[in-house]
């Protein structure tokens, strides 16, 4: 299929090039890509789940490969991975006539899915998870005398259609297709519509008179702190610049637009200004699975103040930037070197950076770190679109949305 | 900030784009750069394809138009074009979505003139155009430049072109940038930004640059600089390839075009400065920009072309710690030292004990134990073996260094030459499996002329291509007389060193090979080139004013007689002469070049005495030179039947009237006149 390829191809250039940046985009333009490629993946009759799983395992693997930095695409590429094996799951045992779970949690937790008609397994299963989020434990517990044939029967929603298609053996074809296509469209709901759901709990944790301190730029903090002002919280900013790409004077603009009291800062005073701060809330570029973030760079230091300060460190990331790795893991690329330029005039410097001295190397260097890590003991919260977490839970989310086996995404010719 | 500025610019740019056209945005890429200063790589390889931080030079470029958001690039080619267009073919480049390339060949262009001029011809370009070489290095955005040169341009028709500039300060020793070019003088209007006066080879030695006088009272104010670099990017409109296909340009450089459109006030063409603060961008044109813009590449400066983003079909690299970038799959044994800014290819295999730091190593290399490497640039499959030394040398694909061989500072090794055992190169030299060529510059035939005593063969090598073709179907032989050259088993031929510092450059203004030999000559002699130039405007200056102001002003044929004979005069006296025997010469070669064009101005006889007048002034006023030469040259004209004898004796006679302080010449020319009426009585 060449539309496909190159449909792939254009995808891996971009982000190659750095053309797209940013979790929050790469994880979108992932999500989309596979679902086109989903679609026009044609399935064998055998072990459909399996070959599907192989080819998206293919593509992950090039995208991943293309930007190591945005951790978001291996996201995205696990979730589908899941996503797929999900649905087989449901669908096998389906098949297998087995159980018919009157889904019990149905009932309370399809809020916003109410529309759909026909739900798909997964997005029963997330929607029920999200529903009885804190007790996980508990779910699973609940699980257990249920699921005789299957661990994972937990929740299958869509069971009265897939017994229907189970008889016609080319209609499960299509309906596994169609389920994930439905799921990964969840998916990218999910994904454009996380700043929303973050910020719907604002009002939860930014109080009255408070005084809230955020570095750099983050759209997500920008739409949290919004969403509390049109609560009518009344609460001051202080916006530090997050050098050099000062994002924060960016922020501010903002900010001020839509009413709020805020001060901008530069990085350097963060730690004279944390004793009169409230709670520090910033965005992240990934969340590890130990609970760990990256960041963009300088939130180390102010994790650390706050900290010495005993100031709440409040880190708000969208689902699809959990990420189901650790920092210690050679795979994960933690940081990016960007330009040193954004430091530094080129021009000015120049005779500076003459190589004349006879070492061969210049005697001034510029480094310039895209990111920072933030090690888990000094967040004190993670607030995704399901919820408050601790750092210590990570791991147990990122079960829910990732399934062991797609850790590594590697396509089956090079394994 | 400047960045975030311009990109904000930059979408008010674009907006405006569309509103006045969609005309894709093209860009005119010369693969040439009609230079040597890469012999003897370049005899071998077109200096576009040699690997920067192993990757081609001109990907780097291809990519940044690309994110620039140039849609069709037209990639010029010349020297070699075979490879480039083969690279090309086989490359990513074509069939990108919303990227064109498209190559145009040519055999005989020997200038970037003559490439713009058939440019010009295919008719390609529509619109605006970016001109770039294709060894340039730049991560700019064009958006805001674009943007201020269509704004430019719409108050005013004449602003053609936009160079960016970039600061950077000559080195106060050397009078050189850092990227190894001359220290350049600009002159610019702080306020409009236009470029006045552009000067790049001043006589740093006197201290001094002159500039006209015209420059002050035109302009209310002029900074001048020192201390900007010429990206050698330009933003041009359509009517710059026009003004190529004059056929007198024939123009080395970009540089000449300036000074070309600078001095030709006339057409009233303006360029413009577009200073570039953030971003990066220069181009390599000599071995010391290619070493500082490796290292710029290494320091990051390009980002995003570097070498851990793929930004085309590189190999996976990854940077680790201290600015090493390292390939996935090399063998590097465990006591192998690494040190910082080192990039290392994939495939490479590195033995024990070696030292590597601040070197840019390909793919498919080998390198033994103890080997040390320096701010090197080893590129693919060498082989390196035990023991060796390396010092910031240029190793060209294919090398073979055996053990224990040494290489000096500068050494350029091109592809696959063998060093002998134990042999140490001496610094500065380039060794090349092709002789060297001999050179007509009288100085350096000198030097080779020392360094080649014993090899009788190189003498009868003639400077054409052809003729080097045949050397190397003959290398067989000549390698077995040239094995001592490079040590023993070894494989080459050491070029005579043209220049002291290795890393200041030879002098510049040679061609390619493959370029047409008389116009050789005159590029190469810097003095050849200049009178060159001048003739150039000279003539284009008088063949358009004529005819405008002509028409326009209704003059009469014998101002125009007037003014063109003092161009004429003022030439023959900028030509450099000894005595006014050789100033004589001068007159007469310039007045046979351009007898026809001023026989045109002269229909009549009153015609004719105007010019003797206009010359009488001359000598009076500006040129005391020629005051003892006005007889002569007063013959000389008639000689050459510019001046008819009646139009001498009719100023003889009306001569006759004026005072006595007005008849120098006149009894001057007492014996010429006699002589013409006897002549004519005879008759």
């Amino acid at each position: 299929m060449p539309d496909v390829h190159s449909l792939v191809n254009e995808c891996v250039t971009k982000l190659k090039k750095r053309k797209v940046e940013g979790s929050k985009a790469t994880a979108k333009l992932t999500a989309e890509l596979l679902r086109s490629f989903i679609s026009q993946q044609r399935l064998p009759h055998s072990n459909q789940a399996g070959s599907l799983i192989d080819a998206v395992k293919a593509v992950g693997e090039k995208l991943i490969a293309a930007n190591p930095v945005e951790l978001a695409v291996g996201n995205v590429v696990r979730r589908v991975l899941h996503i797929i094996r999900e649905e087989d799951l449901s669908l096998t045992t389906a098949a297998v006539g087995g159980l018919s779970l009157a889904a019990e949690s149905d009932d309370e937790d399809d809020t916003e899915h109410d529309d759909h008609p026909v739900l798909s397994a997964t997005a029963v299963a997330a929607a029920a998870r999200n529903a009885l989020r804190p007790p996980s434990l508990q779910t699973l517990l609940e699980d257990i005398p249920h699921s005789v044939a299957a661990p994972h029967t937990s929740s299958s929603g869509g069971d009265s259609e897939g017994k229907s298609k189970s008889a016609d053996k080319n209609s499960v074809t299509r309906k596994l297709k169609h389920n994930v296509i439905e799921a990964v469209n969840e998916l990218i709901q999910e994904i454009s519509t996380c700043h929303e759901q973050i910020a719907e709990q604002a009002v939860e944790h930014i109080h009255h008179n408070e005084v809230i301190l955020t570095l750099g730029s983050s759209r997500t903090v920008m739409e949290f702190l919004c969403a509390a002002k049109e609560k009518k919280r009344s609460f001051r900013v202080f916006v530090a610049e997050g050098a050099p790409r000062y994002q924060g004077h960016a922020l501010a603009k903002e900010l001020a637009a839509r009413g709020l009291q805020t001060t901008v800062i530069t990085d350097s005073a963060v730690f004279a200004m944390i004793s009169r701060v409230n709670m520090v809330i910033v965005g992240a570029h990934a969340v590890m699975a130990n609970g760990g973030v990256i960041a963009p760079v300088g939130l180390n230091m102010v994790a650390l103040a706050a900290q010495r300060h005993a100031v709440p460190f409040v880190v708000l990331a969208g689902v699809h930037k959990l990420c189901p790795l650790y920092p210690h893991n050679p795979e994960v690329l933690l940081n990016e070197l960007k330009s040193p330029s954004e430091l530094l005039d080129f021009g000015e410097f120049s005779d500076c950076l003459d190589f004349g001295s006879g070492t061969g190397s210049p005697l001034l260097h510029v480094v310039n770190p895209a990111f920072d890590y933030v090690p888990p003991n000094l967040v004190s919260l993670f607030i995704t679109d399901t919820g408050g977490h601790n750092p210590s839970y990570m791991y147990r989310l990122i079960a829910d949305y990732y399934s062991a086996d797609d850790l590594v995404v590697r396509g089956k010719s090079t394994s | 900030m400047v960045a975030k500025k311009g990109n904000r610019g930059g979408v008010g740019g674009e907006d405006a784009e569309e509103e006045l056209t969609r005309v894709p945005l093209q860009a005119i890429l010369l693969a040439d750069s009609f230079a040597t200063l890469f012999r003897p790589i370049t005899l071998e390889r077109p200096k576009v394809l040699l690997p920067l931080v192993n990757a081609p030079m001109i990907d780097y470029t291809l990519a940044w138009l690309e994110s620039a958001g140039v849609e069709e690039v037209f990639v010029f080619c010349c020297a070699h074009s075979k490879q480039v267009i083969d690279y090309l073919e086989n490359s990513k480049w074509f069939g990108q979505p919303n990227f064109s390339v498209t190559t145009i060949e040519s055999y005989n262009a020997t200038s970037a003139g003559d490439a713009l001029r058939l440019i010009y011809e295919r008719h390609v370009i529509r619109g605006d155009f970016i001109l770039v070489t294709g060894d340039t290095v730049s991560n700019m955005s064009l958006t805001q430049a674009l943007k201020e040169h269509k704004e430019r341009r719409r108050k005013d028709s004449n602003a053609v072109m936009t160079m960016v500039i970039k600061q950077s300060k000559p080195s106060p020793i050397t009078r050189q940038s850092r990227l190894g070019t001359e220290e350049l003088f600009m002159a610019i209007d702080p306020n409009t930004k236009q470029l006045l006066y552009y000067e790049d080879k001043a006589d740093t030695l006197k201290g001094t640059v002159s500039l006209d006088k015209a420059l002050l009272i035109d302009n209310s104010s002029i900074s001048l600089h020192n201390d900007k670099q010429d990206c050698y990017i330009d933003i041009c409109c359509p009517e710059v390839l026009s003004l190529f296909t004059d056929n007198f340009l024939t123009i080395s450089t970009y540089v000449v075009t300036f000074q070309g459109l600078l001095v030709d006030d006339i057409m009233g063409y303006k360029i413009f400065t577009q200073e570039i603060h953030s971003s990066y961008a220069a181009r390599i044109d000599n071995y010391r920009s290619y070493d500082t813009v490796s290292k710029d590449i290494i320091q990051r400066w390009t980002y995003p072309l570097v070498p851990d983003v793929q930004f085309f079909g590189n190999c996976v690299t990854k940077l680790e710690r201290q600015g090493t970038y390292r390939a996935s799959d090399i063998g590097l044994s465990r006591s192998a030292k690494i040190g910082p800014f080192t990039v290392i290819g994939s495939g490479t295999t590195i033995g024990n004990y070696t030292e590597v730091s601040n070197s840019v190593i390909g793919e498919g290399c080998i390198i033994g134990s103890n080997v040390s490497i320096d701010g090197c640039y080893i590129w693919d499959k060498v082989t390196i073996e035990d023991g060796c030394k390396l010092k910031h040398a240029i190793v060209c694909d294919g090398v073979i260094m055996k053990s224990g061989a040494v290489l000096e500072a500068g050494v350029v090794l091109s592809f696959k030459v063998i060093i002998g055992q134990q042999f140490g190169v001496p610094a500065y030299s380039k060794v090349s499996l092709f002789q060297q060529p001999v050179k007509q510059d009288s100085d350096e035939e000198l030097e080779y002329a020392d360094n080649s005593s014993g090899n009788i063969e190189i003498a009868s090598i003639s400077n054409t291509p052809e003729k080097l073709e045949e050397d190397l179907t003959e290398l067989s032989d000549s390698q077995i007389q040239a094995a001592s050259e490079v040590g023993n088993g070894g494989a080459g031929f050491i070029w005579s060193i043209s220049n002291e510092d290795g890393n200041t450059l030879p002098p510049s203004g040679e061609l390619e090979p493959g370029s047409v030999n008389d116009s050789d000559e005159d590029v190469r002699d810097d003095f050849a080139h200049f009178e060159k130039e001048v003739e150039a405007t000279f003539l284009r200056a008088v063949t358009k004013t004529s005819k405008k102001t002509m028409l326009s002003y209704n003059l009469t044929s014998s101002d125009c007689a007037g003014a063109l004979f003092y161009g004429m005069m003022k030439l023959a006296l900028d030509t450099p002469h000894g005595s006014s025997g050789e100033l004589v010469k001068n007159v007469a070669s310039v007045i046979a070049k351009w007898k026809k064009l001023l026989k045109y101005y002269l229909p009549s006889l009153d015609e004719e005495i105007e010019v003797i007048l206009k010359f009488e002034e001359m000598c009076l006023e500006s040129t005391k030179e020629y005051s003892s030469l006005f007889v002569q040259v007063l013959h000389l004209l008639y000689d050459k039947d510019i001046l008819q004898e009646d139009a001498i004796l009719n100023w003889a006679s009306e001569k006759e009237e004026a005072d006595e302080s007005d008849k120098l010449f006149l009894k001057q020319a007492e014996k010429f006149i006699q002589w013409l009426n006897e002549a004519s009585e005879e008759e």
